[in-house]
This record gives C-alpha cells, structure tokens and sequence, in this order.
C-alpha cells in the first residue's frame, strides 16, 4: 500500500583526520572506524541515508577530505550527504565530483548566505541541506523579541562545530536558509548531542512547523522510543544518529519495526 | 557502452557509479555526435526544467530524438523523465520531447513540498510487462526527491502516491524515464538499472 513517504533514518559519519569519532557536546572524540566501511554496513543494515561531517574541518581552517568522501561513495547506493568546511561553490562541486549527492553547509552559510543560493542554483536545492547547530537560551537570556518569533522555544545558532555563538535564532535561521533555496534542514541540538536522553522535540516541533522542507533533527538518539518522540511530538521528517549506530547498540530493522508498530511509515522490508 | 548526456546541470557521478558497479561501461559527453550514435542513453538530471533549455540550444535534443528513432534504448532520470513530457509548468518556455503526453506541474498537496525520501511504487495495468522493472516487486521503495510531478497517463508503467498520485516510471518500446533515483535506491535501484542494461545489450546483439 503506497501511502505516502516514510520517515527516514539517517546515519551520521562524524569524520576527523579521515577516521569516524563521536564525542559528548562536540568534546572528548573517541575512534570509531574507517568511514567507507561504516558507511556500507549502515546502508546494507537499513539506514535509509548516510552523512559525513567532518567536523574539524571548519575549526582547522582546512578544505574537507575528497579521498575520504570517494572512497566512501564508490559502492553506497543510497543517498550521501557530505559536510563540513564548505565554503564556496567550488568546495560543493569537488564534493560532487567525489561522490555526495548532496552537501551539507553550517559556518559558511552564516558568514555569507548568498552561498546557498548559489549552490541551489547550480546544483539543484535538492543537493543543499543547511545543517544548523542551536543551542537552548536559558530562560535569563530570553527577550520578548525571541519569545515572539520561536513559537516560545528561543534557541540560538552556533557556528564552527558550536565553538561560536552567532546571536541568529534557530527557527528564524531555518526560514532564511529556506528562502535561499536550501532543500532540507539538518537541525543539531547542542544540548542533546551525545547525551543519549532524547532529541529536543520542541525545539525540532519549532523548527520544522516553520519551514516546508524537510527537517532532519539530530542530537540525543538513544534508544528507539527517542526516534518515536521526534516523528510524532517533533514532527520531524527525518532523524539522524551517529554512535549508537556505530556501536552496534542498536539494530537498524529492530528499530524501524518499532517505529511501524507505532504507525510510524518507515522503509520496511529495506 | 551506455552514454550519459552531460547538460551541465547537476551531477553525473552517482549514476556513472552505479553503472560501473554493475560492471557497464560508461561515457559521458554533452557532443550531440557522440549522442546521436550512441548504443544506449541515459540523461541524470536534477534541478530546475529550464536546464534542459541547453539540450536544445547545443543540439543535444535533435541527437536524442534521431537516436530514440532509431531505436536506441533511452533512459531519463528525475527531471530527465520529465524532459520526456511535453513540458512543466517549472520552465513554461521550455519545451520537453513530447514522446508522453501531458505536462509536469508542481505537486498540489498540503504536505511538504518538495517530495523527499523514499517511497513506494505500483505498477499501472498494462497491456505488456514492464520491461525497466522486471523483477521489481510492486510496493518497492525507491528514493524521489522533487517538487514537480509527472501526469498519470498512457506510458506510466508505475505510479506512486504523496498527497496525490503521480507517475513513477514510464516506458515505451526502447524509452525509459524514472522519477526517482535509481542509481541512489539501493538495490532496487540497482535492478532497475541492470534490467536497463540488459535490454540495451540484447538490443545491440541483435
């Protein structure tokens, strides 16, 4: 029965120095294997997408890693995404050539918008996902202002692999990147990431009611009843995890016949 | 040897990649010499209608035409298999092959638009089995990622549903066109595009 497209489950590849990592917040990086391989046995065991960030790209002031990104790609036939260090319209067409078919921009599209429009206009906004890394405001840190455009959940963006406060409002943000042309929202919760206890869901619910593409909401996955929440009360059309995956902790299909028993539409058999 | 037609729009290196798992040779050229005398051809496209403009002005377009007359296997993709209709209502200007009837428009839904992630296609009742999906089983997922959708009309050989229903796929003797990604589906993905492979190589033993 077609009815209808499926939540997807994506798996993160965070990459640095051409090896996978996961850290708590950004912080304290642990190795968790070689890219190319993660990357397939994710796809062979059900994730319906990959992403690699390199996530000190961007910090080293240092172009991505093309090796990497076509090793990776040479036999995973699902959708690849690409991130971090992009700056120009040069940097996404290498990273084409190499083989995402898609990238992921976070830093450069703060510092100079203009390069989500013309990525999309290049290479179509199907290609162009705008990752955003928010933060919570504290409830001291609020205004008026914030409390009026954020559906009441104030976040700020952060840049850098959330190393700088950029003083932008998440929801905001995301409204901008889809009016230049991105085609889906990569939204990360810094307060969630790594914690294992749950994406923030509010703040997902937020963001993805205020834009019509998708949203894919990133930070916290720890178990499956976590993927439930952001699918219903996040409304998120796609949910992204890294170290569970790569740990072995959880079995893709198992979580996915859970997120059908829930009335979940996801792609199973995959 | 299968041709892809680069229009310099969009990227070719995941559909050659997938042609190359499936130990098929690949070439890729934009020079309508080269195209006209293919032995099989497949147009990757993604983004906007009007790109296909450059397929006319370089002289692409009459190549595709000479060749799907003379009965080269041609396969478009995305927005390749959109090119296959008259037009779109994305580029009203630009001018599709016309080789099904109808014309691409945006989706009407209240659902997000554009249509992204992986869905299911059913075949359409036809008289002859699709060829493009042999072995395919009905309800397979596949994965689209557009905003503007083909009609339901004589040549769909699948359609899918999102908000409303929409042509999938189409085929007409040596004419293919999918509106999703074969070449990033997995392995349906994968036998869609060996089953292609396969009727090109027994066409051109023949």
């Amino acid at each position: 029965m077609s009815t209808g497209i499926t939540k997807r489950i994506i798996a993160c590849l965070d990459v640095t120095k051409g090896r996978v990592v996961k850290g708590v917040q950004f912080v304290d990086l642990v190795d968790a294997g070689d890219p190319a391989e993660l990357a397939h046995l994710h796809a062979a065991s059900g994730a319906d997408e990959i992403v690699l960030l390199d996530i000190t790209a961007t910090s080293d002031a240092r172009p991505i890693l093309i090796d990497v990104v076509r090793r990776t790609a040479l036999q995973l036939f699902v959708p690849f995404t690409v991130g971090g260090g992009v700056r120009s319209l040069d940097d996404a067409s290498a990273l084409f050539d190499a083989g995402a078919d898609k990238i992921s921009i976070n830093s450069a599209a703060i510092k100079t918008p203009a390069i989500i429009t013309e990525i999309a206009e290049r290479f179509g906004s199907q290609a162009v996902i705008v990752a955003i890394d928010a933060k919570r405001k504290l409830a001291a840190e609020v205004t008026t202002e914030d409390a009026a455009v954020s559906s009441n959940v104030p976040a700020e963006v952060y840049l850098a692999g959330g190393r700088i406060a950029t003083g932008h409002d998440a929801v905001e943000w995301a409204r901008e990147a889809e009016s230049r042309g991105a085609g889906e929202i990569l939204l990360t919760s810094m307060d969630c990431d790594g914690t294992r206890t749950g994406f923030d869901c509010p703040l997902t619910a937020a963001v993805a009611n205020a834009v019509n593409i998708p949203v894919i909401a990133s930070g916290g996955a720890g178990s499956g009843d976590h993927f439930v929440e952001v699918f219903k009360a996040g409304c998120a059309d796609a949910a992204l995890a890294a170290s569970i995956f790569h740990f072995g902790i959880h079995d893709l299909r198992e979580l996915k016949a859970q997120l059908q028993r829930e009335g979940i539409p996801v792609r199973l058999p995959c | 040897m299968i041709t892809l037609i680069d229009y310099k729009a969009g990227n070719l290196t995941s559909v050659r990649k997938a042609f190359n798992y499936l130990g098929q040779q690949s070439v890729v050229t934009g020079d309508p010499a080269l195209v006209r005398d293919a032995e099989a051809l497949v147009l990757p496209g993604v983004g906007h209608f009007c790109t296909t403009e450059r397929l006319a002005s370089s002289g692409v377009r009459a190549a595709v035409l000479e060749a799907i007359a003379r009965g080269v296997p041609f396969l478009g993709i995305c927005v390749g298999m959109q090119w296959q209709f008259a037009g779109s209502t994305e580029a009203p200007e630009t001018q599709g092959l016309a080789l099904f009837e109808g014309t691409c428009e945006r989706f009407r839904t209240s659902l997000k638009v554009p249509h992204v992630g992986w869905n299911q296609i059913r075949r359409t009742p036809a008289a002859e089995p699709s060829r493009l999906l042999g072995g395919v089983p009905d309800d397979s997922f596949v994965y689209f990622t557009h905003s503007y959708r083909a009609p339901v009309v004589a040549g769909v050989s699948a359609v899918t549903t999102y908000g409303e229903t929409f042509a999938a796929s189409v085929e007409r003797q040596n004419v293919f066109g999918t509106q999703f990604h074969p070449e990033k589906s997995g392995d349906t993905g994968l036998r869609i595009l060996k089953n292609f492979c396969d009727y090109a190589a027994e066409r051109s033993a023949r």
